[in-house]
């Protein structure tokens, strides 16, 4: 309970002197009038090209709403309906009147909401500046001038100034495509029906298909979603360890020509993943050379089902991830490691403990301890990890008739659904649910790791 | 000094016992060693290899020949990989620079600025973290699409943008370095009146060399590796695939046979400078690591 006092007390730092409820209770009229016509209250006070600009945005936003906007949000409940006609033209051919695309409607919309959104925001922006500047007149402080701001960015506001260009990136490139994938879930935006041009909200019942217990989508997604935390939970720790042990055992005392070691298992990293995964595709494939040389020196009858079988696939594909992933770890622990204290180990060797117990006993608590928000990383990442499955077994075996194969992820799953089978509702519905698994597991871990509370004790 | 004596037989049987784990863990490092080498050197012995295919009966090829280097540049009719090369190497370099500044802003205004939407910016990334990748690949085709950039010689500044666009989340590994920096070194900066903006460029940059280089080649890095973006970006365009789609299809069944050692000789090449970079980066990746976690 003290701690959550404590974070809610933090943003107490920053001022709160301005801020929308005020400015609308305490404000004079110019700042009243600034909340019809962004920036009155800014130019009345001799901030002109500021006040300028607001109104500029004012403008542009009601523009754009007028010619595009209110037309985007009023398609959006419907989706369009117009089909494409065909129309026999009488010259001799048939010509085609273009209908609505409601995945065109379904975007322009998204884009228009958080346009909308954006544009709130800044209006309060707006209020509070013409409050601010009120409040400065009356008091008699100096309002900053144009010029003053743009060198403030350069100060105070510096983080207004590094972070406008990133976050815009973040903004259309990752939150905007999110939102409209999420809003797909909604629909029926599939190839099944014929809803790809044309399609219509359906509530949750997308959801509905996919989390039955019984049904082939619902069947698929649970074993999928089995598989997939099996393998992220294996892969991650087998990797971890595996790493660890190797880590240990370069680093020991004992062990001579340390850095050759190291060279030859950080030059399998030093190629780049998709090729190291194509190049273990083709050594273990049916006739890869791995089967043909054990076939030729009679040491099998027929060749290994390394990406056949479902159990021989699913532990193949563990294996080369820890062929791919211990030299990364290696790398990444050798640092932490040498950071326990070695009086520990002294105490430990004093007492008679061989290398497994210090090993479980020390390294292994000590390594938890420190690296959860790596390790939950990592589970994250694997849980994600598309290139290992689609380039090794593209998700095979695949049953016949399913979409989804037994070593398919969620993730490859999702992009067999939507680039495959151009059934984008049931995968915007996968992306949402890994989404969910993944939250539940890691942000409980994250929140409640060292690392995130004392975040800056360090410094 | 009172144990030397009667424990001298302890002591050679200890020594003993430490020669035979040593023999011991030198066997199982050789072993371990051998396994992660050999693909690699699988890979480039057949890419010098003079018999087709990949199905082969021997380890040692029966003749060596270097047609497979010189093929991938001549015969650029059905799978151009010069052309690929350039372009990967084109959008490798602006992605670098855009996505390299990127990273480090966000990552410096993270960990040394203060201002009211910090902490929720950093929650938000996290959680955006969370959704696959791609999951928003199909919403991103359309937008892109939306501004005209999915055709011809755009699709470069498609793929650029793609690549460098969200490269502000990733920040995490040059906020945990920026943080081990001692806050007292600004404090004094703005006592003798440096601006903040003075404070990042002239002083705190300046120290974090390794973390610029970190980040430059690990942006310049994306383009080589990625395979899905590019795939559904360029989808059947030829003319602007990426290296690793290029390598990709040289696996395709239609062209395995003639290509395949075309394909080692392809990823050796790929693979060199990815090693040179990553053999200079070895250092800033355990450096970071260690770093970013010590809080």
């Amino acid at each position: 309970m003290k701690k959550k006092k404590k974070a809610l007390k933090a943003p107490s730092e920053f001022s709160k002197e301005f801020n929308v409820g005020k400015a609308l209770k305490n404000g004079g009229p110019l700042t009243w009038i600034s909340v019809i016509i962004f920036g009155a209250g800014n130019i009345a006070r001799k901030q002109i090209i500021k006040g300028l600009l607001f109104l500029a945005v004012e403008v542009a936003y009601i523009y754009f709403m007028v010619t595009n906007g209110i037309y985007n949000l009023s398609m959006l409940p419907s989706l369009g309906e117009v089909e494409q006609i065909e129309v026999w033209n009488p010259k001799g051919f048939y010509e085609y009147i273009a209908g609505d695309k409601s995945y065109l409607i379904l975007l322009y919309g998204v884009v228009t909401i958080v346009i909308s959104l954006l544009f709130i925001a800044f209006w309060r922006e707006t209020i509070k500046s013409a409050y601010k500047a009120q409040v400065y007149a009356k008091k008699g402080k100096h309002n900053n001038t144009f010029f003053e701001d743009v060198k403030d960015l350069f100060d105070g506001s510096l983080h207004k100034l590094l972070l406008a260009m990133p976050v815009t990136g973040v903004l259309v490139f990752t939150i905007m495509p999110l939102i409209y994938m999420i809003s797909m879930a909604f629909t029926n935006y599939s190839k099944v029906g014929e809803h790809l041009i044309l399609f219509d909200w359906v509530g949750i019942d997308t959801f509905k298909d996919v989390l039955s217990l019984s049904g082939s989508i619902g069947n698929e997604f649970w074993s999928v979603l089995g598989w997939t935390l099996i393998w992220a939970v294996f892969a991650t720790f087998t990797n971890y360890i595996g790493g660890m042990i190797l880590a240990i055992i370069i680093n020991r005392k004992g062990t001579h020509f340390k850095a050759m070691w190291r060279f030859c298992f950080v030059l399998s990293i030093a190629i780049p993943q998709f090729v190291s995964l194509l190049i273990m595709r083709t050594l273990l494939g049916t006739s890869g050379p791995v089967n043909t040389i054990l076939l030729n020196n009679g040491m099998i009858d027929k060749a290994l089902p390394f990406f056949t079988d479902v159990t021989w696939a699913r532990v193949t594909v563990i294996v080369v991830n820890l062929w791919v992933g211990v030299p990364y770890t290696m790398l990444q622990v050798t640092g932490i490691l040498q950071n326990i204290p070695a009086d520990l180990y002294e105490a430990a060797k004093v007492d008679g403990a061989n290398a497994i117990t210090q090993f479980f006993k020390i390294t292994l608590p000590y390594m938890l301890f420190v690296t959860t928000p790596y390790l939950i990383q990592t589970f994250t990442g694997n849980v994600n990890n598309f290139n290992i499955i689609y380039l090794l077994t593209a998700g095979a075996p695949t049953p016949v008739g399913a979409s989804a194969g037994k070593t398919d992820l969620l993730v490859t799953w999702l992009y067999k659904l939507t680039i495959d089978n151009q059934k984008f509702n049931i995968g915007a519905v996968i992306g949402i649910m890994t989404f969910v698994v993944l939250s539940i597991v890691s942000l409980v871990a994250y929140r409640s790791s060292g690392s995130y509370k004392d975040e800056e004790g360090f410094q | 000094m009172k144990r030397k004596s009667s424990g001298s037989v302890e002591y050679t049987s200890a020594k003993i016992k430490r020669i035979i784990s040593n023999i011991f863990v030198h066997l199982f490092l050789t072993i371990l060693a051998f396994i992660w080498v050999s693909p690699v050197l699988w890979v480039v012995i057949t890419s010098f290899r003079g018999e087709k295919g990949p199905g082969i009966s021997r380890i040692i090829p029966k003749s060596f020949t270097i047609d497979n280097y010189t093929k991938l540049f001549n015969e650029t009719t059905v799978l151009n990989f010069p052309k690929m090369f350039m372009n990967t190497l084109i959008i490798a370099l602006i992605v670098c620079v855009i996505s390299t500044f990127f990273v480090l802003s966000v990552a410096y205004s993270m960990s040394r600025l203060r201002f009211k939407v910090r902490k929720p910016l950093m929650n938000i990334s996290m959680i955006l973290g969370l959704f696959p990748g791609f999951m928003s690949m199909v919403a991103v085709y359309y937008i892109l699409k939306a501004m005209g950039l999915t055709d011809g010689a755009q699709l470069r500044v498609a793929l650029i943008m793609v690549y460098s666009g969200g490269s502000g989340m990733g920040f995490y590994i040059a906020k945990g370095f920026f943080d081990t920096i001692p806050k007292t070194l600004d404090e004094a900066a703005c006592i003798d009146g440096a601006t903040k903006f003075q404070v990042f460029s002239k002083i705190i940059m300046p120290l974090s060399k390794p973390i610029i280089v970190h980040t430059i080649l690990t942006s310049f890095m994306a383009p080589w590796v990625d395979f899905i973006f590019a795939r559904v970006l360029t989808t059947t365009k030829s003319d602007y695939y990426t290296v690793s789609i290029g390598l990709y299809n040289m696996l395709d069944k239609e062209y395995v046979v003639q290509w395949f050692n075309s394909f080692c000789a392809g990823a050796v090449l790929v693979s060199i400078p990815i090693a040179i970079i990553f053999l200079l980066m070895q250092k800033f990746y355990r450096d970071g690591m260690s770093g970013a976690v010590k809080g």
